[in-house]
C-alpha cells in the first residue's frame, strides 16, 4: 500500500481529477488536489494521490552523476 | 522521461561496490524505515553485494501494516462485528489483532472492504447510505494527507476515520534513544521525503551525530545513497543529504502539508515492537471531530477496550513472533524459529509476514531459504 508509482498526467478534469498513464496500457483517474502540475509531466502516485511532481533535469543530472561510476578506471568522482 | 534501463546498471552498482571496498575497512550498519527499500534491496541481492564492502543495511519500522498494534486492530475487529462497514488496504486484512482479523470477521458475516484509496471507501459510504463506513486509514506521512484531503473536501455523513497514522521522524528518534545497537547511518524513505522535506529530519543529524540520506527506490537509488552515507562519515559529517533530488525537493509538498496539519495533531502512540513514542501518530482534530471513529463511536470503543485489556493479560505469555524485534532491527527475519516453518505468506503468523511491506514476506518471496 506504500508504494508510489510514477504516472504521465494525460488529461486534467477540474480541480482534484486528472486520467493519468502509468505506463504497459494502465490508465487510472487519479487525485490531484495535493499537487501543482500540468498535463504531460510525470508524478508520483500514491493510494490514488499525486504527492509529487518529477523533475525531469534532476532526473537526468542523477544520470550524469551514475555513469561516472560505470567507468572506474576513468572516473574523476572522489 | 529516461528509461528505467540505467537506474538500474549493474555496472553502476558494481562500479559503487568496487570504490566502497576500497574507501572502507571496518564495519558500518546503515537502517533504513521503508517496505519499498527493502524490496528493492532483497530483490536485487544489494544486501549481498554491501556485505562484500562490510556493509550491512538493515529494515527498522517502514511497514505500516506491520507497526499497527494489535490493539488498534482489535477496535477495528470488534466495529465491523458490531455491525458497521469496515473499509481498509489489503495488507491490513489479514492480520491479526489481539483475538483475531478483519478476514476473520468478514467470515463470521461482517462487511469489510479493500479498498486502494480512501476515494474508493467514501464511494462504498455514498452507496451505503443506512450503513455506518469506518476508514481504517493507516500509513505514514505519504498516505495521511490523502485522508486529510478526503475530509477537507467533504465526506458523507455516514463516514468516518479510524486513524492509525504514523510519522516516521519520531520512530527514527526512539529508535536510536532506545540504544539496542548502532546505527551509523539512516537511509530515508523518498516518498514520504516529497511530502516532509529534507528540513524535518536535520534535527536529528544533529542530535545523535547520525547522517541520514534520502533515497529513492531503483537498485542504483540505493546503492548511491550508501555511497553518500560512507562519503559523509569519511568526511567526518552528519547531515541530511539527497539523493532522490527527481522527486524530493528541499521543503517538501508544502500543499500536502498544510492539509495533513490542517486535519490531524500528533499525538503519542505506541507502535509494534516499540513502546509509546511522543507525537508519532496521528489523530483528527477537534474541529473534524464528527468524523473521528474514535469520537463517533466513544462508548463502543470504552467497552471494546474493558474487554480487551483482559484479553491481554491472558494473552501476554504466548509471544511466539518476533515481528517487533524484526521492526526494531534486532534480528533479521531468517533468525525467527518460525520463518519459513510455520509462517509463510501462505499461512502467515505475524504483519511482517502478512504485509507485502514486511521484511518476513519480502525475504521469504525473494530467497525461501533466508539466507544472505
Ligand atoms: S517469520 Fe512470522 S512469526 Fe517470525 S517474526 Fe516474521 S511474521 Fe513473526
Amino acid at each position: 500500500m506504500c508504494l508510489g508509482i510514477p504516472a504521465r498526467i494525460v488529461k486534467v478534469k477540474g480541480e482534484r481529477k486528472s486520467l493519468a498513464d502509468f505506463g504497459g496500457g494502465v490508465m487510472r483517474e487519479i487525485d490531484i488536489s495535493l499537487v501543482d502540475v500540468r498535463e504531460g509531466e510525470y508524478v508520483i502516485v500514491h493510494a490514488g494521490f499525486a504527492i509529487s511532481v518529477i523533475d525531469e533535469e534532476e532526473a537526468e543530472e542523477t544520470m550524469k552523476i551514475w555513469r561516472l561510476f560505470s567507468d572506474t578506471e576513468t572516473s574523476e568522482l572522489r | 522521461m529516461a528509461s528505467f534501463f540505467r537506474y538500474r546498471d549493474e555496472r553502476i552498482a558494481i562500479g559503487i561496490v568496487e570504490r566502497l571496498k576500497r574507501l572502507l575497512s571496518g564495519h558500518l550498519r546503515f537502517m533504513h524505515v521503508c517496505g519499498t527499500h527493502q524490496d528493492t534491496i532483497v530483490r536485487f541481492g544489494l544486501d549481498i553485494m554491501l556485505k562484500e564492502a562490510g556493509i550491512e543495511v538493515i529494515p527498522g519500522p517502514g511497514c505500516p501494516v506491520c507497526v499497527t498494534t494489535p490493539y488498534e486492530i482489535e477496535i477495528a475487529v470488534n466495529l465491523a462485528n458490531n455491525g458497521k462497514i469496515i473499509a481498509t488496504f489489503g495488507d491490513m486484512f489479514r492480520v491479526k489483532g489481539v483475538k483475531s482479523s478483519l478476514a476473520d470477521a468478514r467470515a463470521s458475516g461482517a462487511s469489510v472492504f479493500i479498498v486502494y484509496s480512501v476515494s474508493d471507501a467514501i464511494a462504498i459510504a455514498s452507496e451505503h447510505k443506512k450503513k455506518d463506513v469506518v476508514f481504517f486509514s493507516i500509513g505514514f506521512e505519504t498516505t495521511a494527507p490523502a485522508t486529510a484531503s478526503a475530509v477537507l473536501n467533504g465526506v458523507p455523513e455516514n463516514f468516518s476515520i479510524l486513524s492509525a497514522h504514523r510519522l516516521i521522524p519520531p520512530a527514527m528518534s526512539a529508535l536510536i534513544e532506545m540504544g539496542e545497537m548502532r546505527i551509523d547511518g539512516f537511509i530515508n524513505p523518498g516518498h514520504v521525503s516529497s511530502i516532509i522535506g529534507v528540513g524535518a529530519y536535520e534535527h536529528i543529524s544533529k542530535r545523535y551525530g547520525v547522517p541520514q540520506v534520502i533515497a529513492g527506490f531503483e537498485p542504483i537509488d540505493v546503492m548511491y545513497a550508501v555511497y553518500m552515507l560512507v562519503s559523509q562519515i569519511m568526511r567526518g559529517e552528519a547531515c541530511v543529504e539527497n539523493e532522490y533530488r527527481r522527486v524530493v525537493r528541499y521543503d517538501g509538498n508544502k500543499k500536502a502539508r498544510e492539509v495533513m496539519n490542517a486535519v490531524f495533531r500528533a499525538v503519542d502512540v505506541a507502535w509494534r515492537g516499540f513502546p509509546v513514542i511522543k507525537s508519532s501518530g496521528l489523530q483528527l482534530k477537534r474541529t473534524y471531530e464528527d468524523k473521528d471513529a474514535l469520537k463517533r463511536y466513544e462508548d463502543e470503543i470504552d467497552e471494546i477496550e474493558q474487554n480487551l485489556t483482559e484479553l491481554m493479560e491472558k494473552q501476554s505469555s504466548e509471544a511466539t513472533c518476533r515481528c517487533g524485534d524484526v521492526l526494531r532491527g534486532i534480528i533479521s527475519p531468517a533468525e525467527c524459529p518460525l520463518f519459513g516453518r510455520a509462517c509463510s505468506p501462505h499461512r502467515p503468523i505475524g504483519p511482517c509476514m502478512v504485509s507485502r511491506e514486511g521484511s518476513c514476506n519480502i525475504l521469504y518471496r525473494y530467497r525461501k531459504s533466508g539466507r544472505l
